[in-house]
């Protein structure tokens, strides 16, 4: 009996070589707000397709904290995650551990992607990644507030502190005393680096190191960025922002208790969201200018995803990666979570546009954002960390900007041994 | 932790280590207490000893999460880069500063606590219990807690206050580095008065009856048999509580992790370790501030032993 059901068992897998083994996959993507919803629908609608299993791998909100869980995975060689979401600045340290793509994915579908991205993701004529979606920081605002004062929304982060001021103390006077002027990311993570880069850029004072590799943060410009931030702490912005991350941002931005936020695209979904308190108040529009001749900025940002080199099924990630990357399912995200597409021609679909009106408004933003110093390389993470920290201190009442800077700028030239990253 | 070569009759009988040759019996169970041992001591010598082992081989080379492969010796160049690095000293001040400050406010609550604890009264076995809650739940957890509570906004803690007059607006508990500090050691203390209390308890339970009755017939009053007789006999267990609360406080990190900003500023020693080790990817350079962690527990407990003249062995 048992030959004839081994048999049998040999015979109907002889008969149907086409029919490949069911497989298992795990991808490890975002965790802030509804990316993880977001991401487990994207995977299982393929792995329903193509007959296999996609499981998450459950990751920290912190962008730095990710990297230091994966770095000790890789390290280690584990075949544990097949798929990995990599940050735009991660490349340059990670790239090691990831498998070449450029097999898999022809040149037609590439050049559909914003270009910079595809370069950013080629480390040593390598594609470890493929644009996932690219993100830009936005000023969110509630309109309803800025009306009921009679405010514009503001030009420059100058205006933004007025307007602020004038509806504090309205609402103040009316009894609402939990509203605050502005919040954005102020805890001394990534995110506080990307505030403060757009905060510098926008004063025009340059963007930490420069594209040769000099060190250029200790400008009079920037200093008088950070120290004008600075000045609005306690004030406009409240204490706790230096405690935020995107999440507690939004969570206060959402629950009505702030007139301006800085935050990435994927607010805009959730603070429209049917159960949102302020969905239908909010504007959102390009960052301010640090003063009449700044430049509105927006710090470049963005997630691709890659194929771990330790992966068991390098070929079948490499599809899921395909998929969840294509033209179809960008724009899903974008209409179910406002995330930008990295397909040029998805900003004239017509459907992603009035879900999101402001992708078409501020395409610009999002094409001429300000890039993280990642000539840094393998350094970034700590050019990033020593930069943060000055401007952190700095908003924490620790000095004046102007000498924390200087102090950075000794760190980072000791770090990159005088430009040469 | 006995001595397992003392021999038993003798420690009893005399209180002082024998000069005896050790004898048949004697010898037959020191054998059999290492041979107990052995699997404990295997068991930790692959899951502790070889870990560790690593660790201070890592800090003598340039290892780094990029490539591990490519890892070379260095000699002392590791260590120097941490002694060298301003930042590491700030966080040691700050991992004795929260060492200091809250295994004291521990102590001096946790023998109050054992003391209320240690009186007869209804529900006594209830109270115990109770005070014991914080000690059990994880520290991630609490300090998670104790994070929404400590919020600006909606935090309870601010309402409490605001509502009491005791500050005029919210206040951001973890945001501000002079704040967080405050905030980080009342989270600790919530949490480990507890084990203090335990400890203290049972070393208050087993004080001798007579000698309160002595005091009390020779006319001393509560206070005075306090300073007199009870905190005496409480010195030696009382050290050790301390030296493992100490221990356990400059190897913090998850309570500083959790509710604090990740500045250097709010930052202990294990942290800093964790931030060269993974952050930057030197695992040559976290593995060296993490073997100096070690020495600085090591040297730190070495001396306290010596000037409290702890006996942990348990003879004394």
């Amino acid at each position: 009996m048992k030959k004839v059901l081994a048999g049998l068992v040999a015979v109907v897998a002889l008969a149907t070589p086409g029919l490949a083994r069911a497989e298992k996959l795990v991808i490890a993507c975002g965790s802030v707000g509804k990316e993880a919803d977001l991401c487990k629908q994207g995977a299982e609608a393929w792995a329903k397709k193509a007959g296999h299993t996609v499981e998450l791998m459950s990751v920290p909100q912190d962008a730095g904290q990710q990297l230091a869980q994966f770095q000790q995975l890789l390290a280690a060689g584990s075949s544990d995650v097949d798929v990995i979401r990599i940050d735009v600045v991660w490349p340059g340290m990670v790239a090691n551990h990831f498998v070449d793509l450029k097999p898999y994915f022809p040149d037609d579908v590439l050049k559909q992607h914003f270009q910079p991205i595809v370069q950013n993701n080629t480390v040593n004529g390598k594609l470890i990644a493929i644009p996932w979606f690219t993100d830009a920081g936005l000023l969110y605002y509630r309109k309803d507030l800025l009306e009921k004062y009679g405010q514009k929304p503001p030009t420059t982060w100058q205006e933004l502190a007025t307007s602020a001021q004038a509806v504090l103390d309205g609402e103040k006077k009316a009894g609402n005393t939990k509203l605050v002027g502005f919040v954005f990311q102020g805890k001394a993570y990534e995110g506080l680096t990307c505030n403060a880069l757009e905060w510098i850029d926008s004063f025009k004072g340059g963007t930490i190191v420069d594209s040769s590799g000099q060190v250029t943060v200790n400008n009079p410009k920037a200093a008088e960025a950070i120290d004008f931030f600075a000045g609005l702490m306690g004030n406009v912005v409240p204490k706790g922002v230096l405690n935020y991350q995107e999440e507690e941002a939004r969570n206060a931005f959402q629950a009505g208790n702030a007139v301006f936020m800085r935050n990435w695209p994927y607010a805009w979904a959730l603070a429209n969201s049917k159960d949102s308190p302020v969905a239908g108040k909010v504007g959102v529009m390009a960052l301010p200018k640090g003063g009449a001749d700044g430049k509105a900025t927006g710090t470049l940002g963005g997630w691709q995803l890659g194929v771990s080199k330790y992966s068991k099924n390098a070929p079948l990630a490499a599809e899921l990666v395909k998929y969840l990357t294509s033209a179809e399912e960008q724009k899903r995200r974008a209409i179910e979570g406002s995330f930008n597409p990295t397909i040029m021609s998805l900003y004239k679909d017509a459907d992603l546009l009035k879900a999101n009106p402001f992708m078409g408004n501020l395409y610009e933003t999002f094409v001429n954002a300000v890039p993280r110093p990642t000539i840094t390389g393998a350094k970034y993470n700590q050019v990033s960390t020593e930069f943060r920290n000055g401007v952190y201190s700095t908003l924490s009442g620790k000095g004046k900007a102007a000498d924390n800077l200087k102090k950075v700028e000794a760190k980072l030239k000791t770090l990159g041994k005088n430009g040469k990253w | 932790m006995a001595d397992s070569t003392t021999p038993i009759a003798a420690s009893a009988a005399t209180g002082e280590v024998a000069e005896l040759p050790p004898s048949a019996l004697v010898r037959q169970r020191t054998r059999a207490a290492w041979l107990f041992l052995l699997p404990t001591l295997i068991a930790m010598g692959l899951v502790a000893g070889w870990p560790l082992g690593r660790t201070f081989w890592f800090a003598f080379t340039d290892a780094n999460l990029t490539d591990l492969t490519a890892s070379q010796f260095v000699g002392f160049a590791s260590l120097l880069s941490v002694i060298e690095d301003p930042d590491w000293w700030t966080t040691v001040w700050t991992t004795f500063r929260f060492a200091l400050v809250s295994v004291s406010l521990e102590t001096v609550l946790g023998l109050i606590i054992a003391l209320t604890l240690n009186a007869q009264f209804p529900g006594r076995g209830v109270a115990r219990a109770s005070v014991l809650v914080p000690w059990a739940i994880p520290t991630v957890v609490s300090a998670r807690m104790w994070a929404w509570m400590f919020n600006d906004i909606y935090g309870v803690i601010n309402a409490i206050f605001l509502k009491v007059g005791l500050i005029s607006e919210p206040m951001a508990w973890t945001a501000e580095p002079s704040l967080s500090f405050a905030a980080v050691v009342a989270v600790d203390v919530w949490k480990t008065t507890p084990f203090m209390a335990l400890l203290i308890l049972a070393a208050l339970q087993m004080l001798p009856g007579d000698i309160y009755e002595a005091a009390k017939i020779d006319g001393s009053g509560p206070i005075r048999t306090f300073f007199q007789v009870t905190l005496p006999l409480l010195k030696g267990p009382l050290m050790v509580a301390i030296i493992f609360r100490m221990l356990d406080a400059l190897r913090v990190f998850d309570v500083f992790f959790v509710l604090t900003g990740g500045s250097t500023d709010t930052m202990p020693m294990a942290g800093y370790a964790r931030q060269r080790m993974f952050e930057y990817q030197e695992i040559g350079v976290g593995s060296a501030a993490a073997t100096l962690l070690f020495a600085i527990i090591a040297v730190f407990t070495a001396v306290y032993m010596v000037v409290g003249r702890v006996n942990v062995g348990g003879e004394a």
